[in-house]
């Protein structure tokens, strides 16, 4: 391919290999391509004429991403099948270290398909899964985790952050990743800093350019897509915005309580 | 000593690089940064008359020889961001107040708004090519002057400067007509037109279908315009479009440019762009004997 082709071909294809129901709203979507990806990057998946949003991998080979069934993008996704294609640009983003020796997962929710690569990554870990209850697991084939549910349907009842806390208290730790609603990643962090162990979390903002310019992904003066989506404890320690308050589409400055409210 | 300061309509910059606008500008943490990475001036996101969600995706690209952008002007809206104006009336560094609006009521009402603030310097977005009717103000003389005009009738002492589209027949003629308005400075260019399709996809890439083109592919529209323009009017210029590094900017400066502004490049080069341009810009002087921005301004035409 010459240079010029290579220029025009702003989204990659993808074409769709198998897809899996993870649980009553979740789906994996395999691909037959291959994406160079580290842990904690993203890509921008688009649907042409309807959206464009961003996704972790899931799996690397050959490349998945795993999706709940959300908002109007989510919805047409699930309408595709094996043989569809949809397109791709990216890898974006700053990923994980994943050179720790000791480390524990705190996943919460969806949060566990954006660490599903890390923790394939990571020699030993100990991985913390926190869901609402059983019938929102996935991946509990895959993985050796601690499953907690708010309410105990399934594993330890309570809150993931509850299960660290305890864990912590029994054993020392190099770092803490964490993926999932950012109320719960600031009680992770936290509780790192308590601790006095490092934390890298991954965040989430809406996002357009996804390279950095246009400003939606704002986390004070730090860009989402660009800076993150991962950060470690000297940058989230100076985030003021970091479990407190997120960006809508429209630019407008609102708490993660009416977030979270508004899209549920 | 080189001095690298330069001034728009009496307002003094460090440097001649500016953010600028529909650049990182949405938050004031943002500007701020831009600052502390050494921009001489900071334009922040057009605002608005009301709340608006802006474009789906995708609503920027890297099409290979520049961007193309058609994020569509999202925002709060003016009545929602007194947290934010109040936070960019404390920094001390020249702020630009960008504001758009669909009848000239929207700019002279956001205008009254803002003014308590005491901007420096208000933009006025007649340019942008992805809103229905959004380039109307720029597209004529006669609207770009009464836009201009109204504006400055409530703007007290602030510094308006109209940011003209590179989509019209004859740019200079329109700059003409903000200055005998009573525009302070003129910004030129905004985006130029642009549509991306993906054969694959057998679909325009952008969301909206068509956008606006800005980067390295612009750079010598932008140059052009600024050098009508410079034949025209008396006020000074922004020059801005495809600037990205210091040679280009004295380009700009040369056609015409008493400062220039800095988009697509922090995609280009990062947040540092603004540094690594004045160093630049210094070197070129150093090389070539000269003492101040100033003694640049405009010799391309002599």
């Amino acid at each position: 391919m010459n240079n010029m082709e290579k220029e025009q071909k702003v989204h990659k294809k993808l074409t769709i290999k198998q897809i899996i129901n993870e649980n009553y709203k979740t789906k994996t979507f395999f691909f037959n391509e291959k994406i160079d990806i580290k842990p904690g990057q993203f890509i921008m998946l688009w649907l042409p004429a309807i959206d464009e949003k961003p996704f972790t991998l899931s799996y690397k080979k050959p490349a998945a991403v795993t999706v709940e069934l959300k908002g109007n993008f989510t919805k047409e996704l699930f309408k595709l099948k094996k043989g569809d294609n949809l397109f791709y640009r990216g890898p974006f983003g700053d990923g994980f270290t994943a050179s720790a020796k000791k480390a524990v997962v705190v996943a919460g929710g969806m949060g566990l398909a954006g660490v599903s690569l890390l923790i394939e990554n990571l020699k030993k870990s100990k991985v913390i899964f926190g869901a609402k209850q059983k019938r929102d697991l996935f991946f509990k084939n895959r993985f050796d985790m601690d499953i907690c549910t708010d309410d105990g349907s399934i594993g330890y009842k309570g809150f993931a952050t509850d299960k660290l806390r305890k864990l912590l208290k029994e054993e020392k730790y190099d770092i803490i990743y964490t993926c999932g609603p950012e109320i719960m990643m600031k009680k992770v962090f936290d509780i790192a800093e308590k601790y006095k162990i490092k934390c890298e979390a991954s965040l989430e903002r809406f996002m357009r350019c996804g390279i950095g310019i246009c400003g939606s992904c704002a986390c004070g003066d730090k860009l989402v897509c660009k800076d993150g989506p991962v950060f470690n404890s000297d940058n989230l320690r100076k985030m003021n915005d970091f479990g407190r308050y997120t960006r809508l589409k429209n630019g407008r400055k609102a708490s993660l309580q009416e977030y979270h409210k508004g899209r549920s | 000593m080189i001095d690298l300061s330069t001034s728009i309509a009496g307002v003094k910059l460090k440097n001649p690089t500016i953010l600028s606008s529909g650049i990182l500008g949405t938050s004031p943490e943002l500007i701020k940064r831009a600052f502390e990475n050494n921009a001489g001036a900071a334009t922040i996101k057009s605002i608005g008359p009301k709340l608006r969600d802006g474009n789906n995706n995708p609503s920027v690209i890297n099409f290979g020889h520049g961007l193309l952008n058609a994020v569509g002007l999202p925002g709060p809206g003016y009545k929602n961001m007194d947290v934010e104006f109040n936070e960019l009336s404390k920094i001390k560094d020249p702020v630009i107040w960008s504001i758009y609006g669909s009848k000239i009521e929207d700019f002279v009402n956001i205008t009254k708004y803002i003014i308590k603030y005491k901007p420096k310097i208000i933009e006025l977005n007649i340019s942008c090519p992805n809103k229905e009717n959004g380039m109307l103000f720029s597209q004529d003389k006669k609207s770009a002057a009464n836009v201009t005009r109204s504006v400055k009738e409530v703007a007290e002492k602030t510094i308006i400067i109209p940011k003209l589209s590179p989509n019209v027949a004859n740019i200079s003629e329109i700059a003409y007509a903000c200055e005998k308005a009573g525009a302070d400075a003129i910004n030129a260019i905004n985006t130029v037109q642009g549509m991306v399709i993906n054969i694959d996809a057998k679909k325009p890439v952008l969301y909206y279908k068509k956008g606006g083109m800005s980067g390295p592919a612009i750079r010598p529209i932008a140059v052009r315009c600024v050098y009508d323009i410079y034949e025209n009017v008396k006020i000074p210029i922004i020059g801005t479009g495809g600037i990205t590094n210091g040679r280009d900017a004295i380009e700009m400066i040369q056609a015409g440019a008493s400062a220039v502004g800095i988009g697509s490049a922090v995609y280009y080069h990062g947040i540092n762009v603004f540094g690594n341009i004045v160093n630049e810009i210094k070197e070129w002087m150093q090389e070539n004997s000269y003492n101040s921005i100033k003694e640049i301004i405009g010799i391309a035409h002599e």
